[in-house]
């Protein structure tokens, strides 16, 4: 190891081409954004923290759907129902037990967590055999019939979800007996949400990304680059498009019971098709195929309503209310459509694929290549 | 027997504005192998368009102005947004389609307002008598439409030389383009077509009750009619179309007295429902076409 202590990035084996972080300003980078992301909360104000917890949790479910969209390539436009089965989950099991709707009082988070992903990836499992039997664009109209017929058993199944217009109270987060969406001595409700979140999208993110660079994870390359080929090399196709599809929607489900914690309240009509686009637009904002990107177009998704709302004192022509020539919200339901459009012509890496040429520009700097 | 035969025509006439969309997602899936989530914008601006044009230059004209301008429409967003896809994933190109139907539908529901437009048709809810039980008028127009629409694309398809691109350009796109034929024209001829089926489509649905800023829901009916006939058969498109139409139909008729557990309104679901079972049996839809691959 001494003699390379010059030479960082001369790999000599291919564990460490492989390592979890293998260069050095990677381990820089991301230990100072841990370090920064966990002073954040004692900077700025809980409505923004609150903001940001969200945007973990949604990152949490971005990484589920990259894993079956972006690594294992099978499209997925249904991740709003199994989004939905963690939330119900969650909320059904640690809500009350004497409320007007279904309850068991289960209140740990960490018991109600696992359950909410385990049921979700047990539909992800049931669904994985239709996966396999399709392909390509008749898989992403079969996903979006699955958003379909999930919203009408969460109206209907009243009961369970509160109904349409009026919904029920989303998970109760206890961690060692300590309710973490009520102020106490130490922290406020919104700085114990976002420690909780970033921590769980820490540990999510990190399951996923040593799953993504293990044999399973190559796998799953092999699928999404060509399966007729992969399944002559010897990949089990069923095998790892059921897998994806059970890790995918584990995670789904892990964010569908946080992502209204922050909230507390949530309806069926939270899981329409618009939820699945918008999954579908973190993943291709951020970068297909990459956890980081996942992250960074959750967080870009979640925060874009609260930037639209900022603009209106930059741009003239926007107005908070109906007398402009364009309103926040069709400039914000627009921006959506349009940075698809554009992230996919232009840049169709995504966020991380800008994050990559800033980065190689300066690793090559003075050099333009 | 009446309530079942009234509930025929009615799952028969939904059905064919059904037909009409999925021939339009068939069409653009054939020639570019892509299917257009547009699809839904283009119907919703093609019935705001006609509830606009109608007092000026009455029904039928403005359904033929619509349909033309909606058409030119599609052309355009084929050349600006689909054009300098060509080559990458479908399911990319897929998703931009999905960009362009947000996009479209924001400025179409700045039109529409709050209120529900009325797009002027003679039509109404009357009812007529037809072969002894009372109907609708206005769902045998559809149908009476969607045959003659259907019979002309046929015909198209099968004689006139643009057709007959489009069919080469289905079958090989490369084979296609060295015999000469411009690839990239079928593209925006397709796109073009599949707007104007879309805003006729548009039309019909808001006959009776007008058009409101959920209407392109309907669209998306669509999309179980195209699985359960195929991508990429058109007698597939007319046939899935008619027959989610009347499984709707039959099962909002019908459930509540059979399988009252399934919940009311059920027979809204039931279309996607019926294409997961067909799925199950038949991975390429009814009339679709077994892909055969090799390395």
């Amino acid at each position: 190891m001494k003699a390379l202590k010059g030479r960082p990035e001369l790999y000599t084996s291919y564990a460490q081409d492989m390592a979890f972080l293998n260069t050095r300003p990677k381990r820089a980078w991301t230990g100072g954004l841990v370090v920064f992301a966990l002073v954040v909360p004692f900077l700025i104000t809980d409505d923004l923290l609150q903001l940001l917890a969200t945007g973990f949790v949604a990152a949490i479910g971005a990484i589920g759907l990259n894993i079956v969209t972006g690594y294992a390539g099978q499209v997925s436009l249904g991740h709003a129902f199994f989004l939905a089965i963690g939330a119900y989950t969650g909320a059904a099991l640690s809500g009350s037990q004497t409320g007007r709707v279904i309850g068991f009082g289960i209140t740990s988070l960490p018991v109600w967590l696992l359950a909410s992903g385990l049921v979700a990836a047990f539909f992800g499992v049931l669904v994985a055999p239709v996966a396999v039997r399709l392909r390509g664009l008749y898989l992403a109209i079969v996903t979006l019939g699955l958003v379909f017929l999930g919203e009408h058993v969460f109206r209907e199944w009243t009961s369970l979800t509160g109904g349409p217009g009026i919904g029920r109270p989303a998970a109760v987060p206890e961690l060692f007996g300590v309710r973490l969406d009520r102020d106490n001595a130490l922290f406020t409700a919104a700085q114990q949400l976002y420690l909780v979140m970033f921590v769980l999208l820490v540990i999510f993110g990190v399951l996923a990304r040593n799953l993504v660079r293990s044999r399973v994870g190559r796998a799953f390359a092999a699928v999404r680059d060509r399966d007729l080929a992969a399944s002559v090399i010897g990949v089990d196709l069923t095998r790892y498009k059921v897998l994806a599809f059970a890790v995918s929607s584990f995670y789904a489900g892990v964010a569908g019971a946080l992502l209204f914690v922050v909230n507390g309240f949530f309806d069926p009509g939270s899981f329409s098709l618009l939820l699945s686009v918008q999954y579908i637009a973190m993943v291709l904002i951020g970068g297909a195929g990459t956890i980081s990107g996942a992250v960074m177009g959750a967080l870009f998704i979640t925060l874009l309503p609260r930037i639209t709302r900022e603009l209106p004192a930059v741009l003239p022509f926007v107005s908070g209310d109906a007398t402009g020539v364009i309103t926040v919200f069709q400039l914000e339901a627009v921006l959506y459509g349009v940075l698809i459009i554009v992230f996919l012509i232009v840049e169709p890496r995504g966020l991380f694929g800008i994050w990559v040429r800033v980065r190689n520009y300066w690793r090559t700097w003075p050099f333009s290549y | 027997m009446d309530e079942f035969l009234q509930s025929l025509v009615r799952g028969l006439g939904t059905g064919s504005i059904y037909s009409l969309l999925a021939l339009g997602f068939v069409i653009i899936y054939k020639s570019t192998q892509v299917i257009s989530f547009a699809q839904p914008a283009f119907m919703l601006a093609g019935a705001v368009l006609v509830s606009y044009l109608s007092p000026a230059v009455s029904f039928f004209g403005a359904v033929l102005v619509a349909a033309a301008l909606i058409a030119v429409l599609a052309l355009g967003v084929e050349r600006t947004v689909l054009r300098p896809m060509v080559g990458k994933p479908v399911f990319v190109v897929a998703i931009i389609t999905i960009g362009v139907d947000v996009v479209v539908r924001v400025v179409t529901n700045a039109f529409i307002g709050l209120d529900v437009r009325q797009v002027g048709d003679p039509w109404g809810l009357t009812t007529m008598s037809f072969l002894g039980v009372e109907v609708q008028q206005r769902y045998l127009v559809m149908i009476g439409t969607t045959a003659v629409v259907t019979v002309a694309l046929f015909a198209f398809f099968r004689y006139s030389r643009i057709g007959l691109a489009m069919r080469a350009v289905a079958h090989d796109q490369e084979v296609a383009l060295a015999q000469g034929i411009s690839v990239g024209s079928v593209f925006a001829l397709s796109w073009a077509l599949a707007g104007g089926l879309a805003a006729l489509a548009g039309v019909f649905v808001a006959t009776g009750a007008g058009v409101d800023q959920q209407l392109w829901i309907v669209a998306l009916k669509a999309l179980p009619a195209i699985i359960l006939g195929g991508l990429e058969s058109l007698g597939g498109a007319v046939a899935g179309g008619l027959a989610v139409g009347v499984v709707e139909s039959l099962f909002g008729t019908y459930q509540g007295d059979f399988a009252p557990w399934l919940g009311p309104n059920f027979g809204l679901v039931a279309p996607y429902a019926l294409m997961l079972l067909v799925l199950l049996v038949r991975p390429y839809g009814l009339f679709g076409k077994r892909e055969v691959e090799r390395l």
